[in-house]
């Protein structure tokens, strides 16, 4: 059976089928035929923003926050192109995105025509694929097959461009269409050999750690990982993509690997004679400097993409699949080989992980000139609130704060831009959270500078009744970058001071936007400034956290050195113990 | 090492994939020496061979990223021992009267053939390897080339076996 229908009724009665809940959007000429449907739909909640990249984010932080698909609706032209910057986000952080966007009409298309950008071509390298759409029959199928190709496989965002024309047209809508996608068939039963070796890797390695990525994560494994971890008690380290995968609690947890990893996990990967890699990519602020990352380890690599499998790191044992029936194919085979009798002690292992773990916690230093430590409200905040809330951050220093100075005890409860290094990521993407967990309690990590690139969602927040927590830590300066300028360029602050402090008023601003502003500026006040920002729920709270702007994140493996150059703090290197490997 | 590759990648005839194909080696820097698309025996598939010269590790790479991209259904590397390779060649050469019958004595060594005559030109086409074709332009040039164009090389694995037969078993399979 097929029904009657415009081209626009079919794109909204085909968002309604597939299971969208939620659209974060703007209307403008070319889409402005899908609105119409839109207004009357009672199943697809449509969110105005204040500017499209708040939409894109928005639809990642629902996605991160739910594991469904996250859909953001834009204007041809310029509404398409500020979609561009949320679209590589989610494509570096492989988040399901669908991208809807209005096109001038077919006869329009390579005319120049008012409002036109050519957004596929535009978006080509940024999105998993991308759809323009020529006949209105065309649009049920499309649909399924963006949502299909954004959700299965390595999840990525999908864009489904629309001429106008072609939403205006008479056509027939039915479902479920068949799917035409046959260059698509992703992997995800592991081959049954590659994983009875990595068993026996497994259980014979001395030195074995599990490198765990956000693709645990985006396989709903941490589960599974669990199981692995406690039959193999084999030492664990979660990437910045893969925060909350393990608990951070647990004794086995040595926390984030990288740039700005804690130096146990750090150190344990380059000590290591096993990697058991899982849904993870060598990524460069995890290696450091290449070809001296590891150098005694074998690898086991798991991942569900293939082109990620030795990439950087040539893989041993590559295993392509899902990473959950990787993990629960693993916990069966790593369990026979024990029963076989093979199983080596980990004991001096854990020793030396420990004696790391023991002698360079993760710490730092109260500012000398009596201003308030970043990390302390950040610290303060994770205690506060408590691991059942969702923290989403932007990048830069308050980012590795957060990441470091938070206990993630539980999966998708940390939201951030990892690959892309967006700022700007958090109030949105936080928005998009609460929409999609309206239960939780959301709040937003941000910089003084991040926050000027989006805080115009907290408008948006303000009327949609979204009421997120938005902690400004305001250092008056895009403060990763005047780190790097004390550490490698003299101390010469080109361009990085913003005199946020002064300019804008973080309360007024949040005031202005129909949020309750705090201001916190010492620290016998943080406690009670969360406690207060806890509760207020009727509409959005904005805390401005005057802090020092001298703080500085460690440890610290400097851009292109080895991971054996880390520093646990500024000019301190770690001394390794006699016994050491 | 750096090596001379010729791909066979099967696609989906649909509009943009020859650009998402291009664009996996230019984002690197490379440079496809020669491209060939065409039809196949299969209403909705095309064929492309793309002839690039990298180093291997580089190309496995991209041939990864290749077989990512969602029109694309079947990626074969075909190398030259195992493969028949042509290309077409059309060169336009000054021919006069006191010329011709050289020209024409070339073109039947080479068992290429002449498809135009004018009073003082002959346009010759001629197909294939590689070599043969620039053993054939070497030999022309001395008359005079007032014109060459030559298509991308186009190639197929020697024997029985088929590389879209494997499509149709998956394309009935979903």
């Amino acid at each position: 059976m097929s029904d009657s229908v415009t081209g626009a009724q079919s794109l909204v009665r085909s968002l309604e089928s597939v299971g969208a809940e939620v659209v974060f959007g703007i209307p403008g000429g070319a889409i402005l035929p899908a609105y119409d449907p839109i207004f009357d739909s009672t199943l697809l909640r449509h969110i105005l923003v204040r500017h499209e990249q708040g939409a894109g984010h928005a639809a990642e932080g629902y996605a991160q926050a739910t594991g469904r698909v996250g859909v953001c609706m834009a204007t041809s032209g310029p509404g398409a192109t500020n979609l561009v910057t949320p679209i590589a986000d989610a494509y570096m952080d492989s988040i399901p995105l669908v991208a809807i966007t209005g096109q001038v009409p077919s006869a329009s298309i390579g005319t120049d025509a008012f409002q036109e950008a050519d957004i596929c071509g535009i978006t080509m390298p940024i999105t998993k694929h991308n759809f323009l759409v020529q006949h209105v029959d065309d649009i049920p199928r499309t649909i399924a097959e963006a949502f299909h190709l954004a959700s299965t496989g390595r999840p990525g965002p999908v864009l489904v461009d629309l001429p106008k024309d072609i939403l205006q047209a008479q056509g027939s809508f039915a479902w479920p269409p068949v799917l035409d996608l046959p260059g698509y068939h992703p992997t995800t039963r592991p081959h049954a050999k590659q994983i009875r070796e990595a068993a026996r890797l497994i259980a014979e390695a001395q030195r074995p750690v599990l490198y765990v990525g956000g693709g645990v994560l985006k396989a709903r494994a941490a589960a599974e990982l669990r199981v692995l971890a406690e039959l193999t008690g084999i030492p664990v380290v979660t990437t910045l993509m893969a925060r909350g995968a393990f608990p951070d609690s647990h004794p086995q947890h040595l926390g984030m690997p990288g740039m700005h990893g804690s130096v146990a996990a750090v150190t344990a990967l380059q000590k290591s004679d096993l990697l058991i890699c899982l849904g993870a990519r060598f990524d460069d602020r995890v290696t450091g400097k290449l070809s001296s990352f590891a150098p005694g380890a074998q690898v086991i690599h798991a991942d569900i993409d293939p082109a990620e499998i030795s990439k950087n790191r040539t893989a041993d044992v590559p295993i392509v699949g899902d990473c959950r029936e990787t993990l629960a194919d693993l916990v069966v085979a790593v369990g026979e080989t024990y029963a076989a009798g093979t199983r080596a002690d980990l004991t001096g292992w854990w020793r030396q992980v420990d004696s790391w773990r023991t002698a360079y916690p993760l710490g730092y230093e109260w500012p000398t000139d009596g201003s308030l430590a970043p990390q302390y409200v950040i610290e303060r905040i994770g205690k506060i609130v408590g691991p059942e809330a969702i923290y989403a951050s932007g990048v830069g220093q308050h980012q590795m704060w957060a990441s470091q100075f938070i206990d993630y005890e539980h999966p998708y409860t940390w939201l951030n831009s990892g690959g892309a290094g967006t700022m700007g990521y958090a109030v949105p993407a936080a928005m998009g959270a609460k929409v999609g967990r309206p239960e939780a309690t959301v709040w937003a990590i941000d910089g003084d500078g991040c926050f000027q690139m989006t805080n115009q969602e907290l408008v948006t927040c303000a009327i949609e009744g979204i009421p997120i927590k938005v902690a400004v830590i305001n250092n008056g300066s895009l403060g990763m970058v005047r780190q790097w300028q004390t550490l490698f360029y003299e101390s010469r602050y080109s361009n990085t001071t913003l005199h946020s402090k002064r300019i804008p008023d973080f309360v007024k601003l949040a005031d202005a936007m129909g949020c309750a502003g705090l201001r916190c500026e010492t620290r016998e006040d943080v406690d009670a400034t969360i406690e207060k920002a806890m509760a207020i729920n009727d509409m959005p709270v904005v805390i401005d956290f005057v802090v020092g702007q001298d703080a500085m994140v460690w440890p610290m493996v400097a851009a292109g050195t080895s991971n054996d150059e880390i520093l646990a703090a500024r000019d301190t290197r770690p001394v390794w113990g006699e016994d050491d490997v | 090492m750096t090596t001379r590759h010729t791909l066979s990648v099967l696609v989906e005839d649909k509009p943009g994939v020859l650009a998402r194909v291009a664009a996996l080696f230019s984002r690197r820097g490379f440079n496809i020496e020669s491209l060939a698309v065409g039809p196949t025996e299969h209403p909705t598939t095309s064929r492309m061979t793309i002839v690039v010269t990298v180093e291997d590790l580089p190309l496995e790479q991209v041939t990864k990223q290749l077989n990512k991209l969602i029109n694309v259904l079947k990626i074969v590397e075909l190398e030259p021992a195992n493969s028949v390779q042509r290309e077409l060649l059309l060169v336009k050469v000054k021919a006069d009267l006191t010329t011709r019958s050289h020209v024409l004595e070339t073109v039947a060594l080479f068992r290429a053939k002449v498809v135009d005559v004018a009073t003082d030109a002959v346009t010759i086409e001629a197909t294939g390897t590689v070599d043969k074709l620039a053993a054939l332009i070497k030999v022309l040039e001395p008359f005079g080339i007032r014109e060459l164009v030559q298509s991308g090389m186009v190639a197929v694995a020697r024997g029985s076996r088929s590389m879209t037969g494997t499509e149709n078993r998956l394309r009935s399979a979903s």
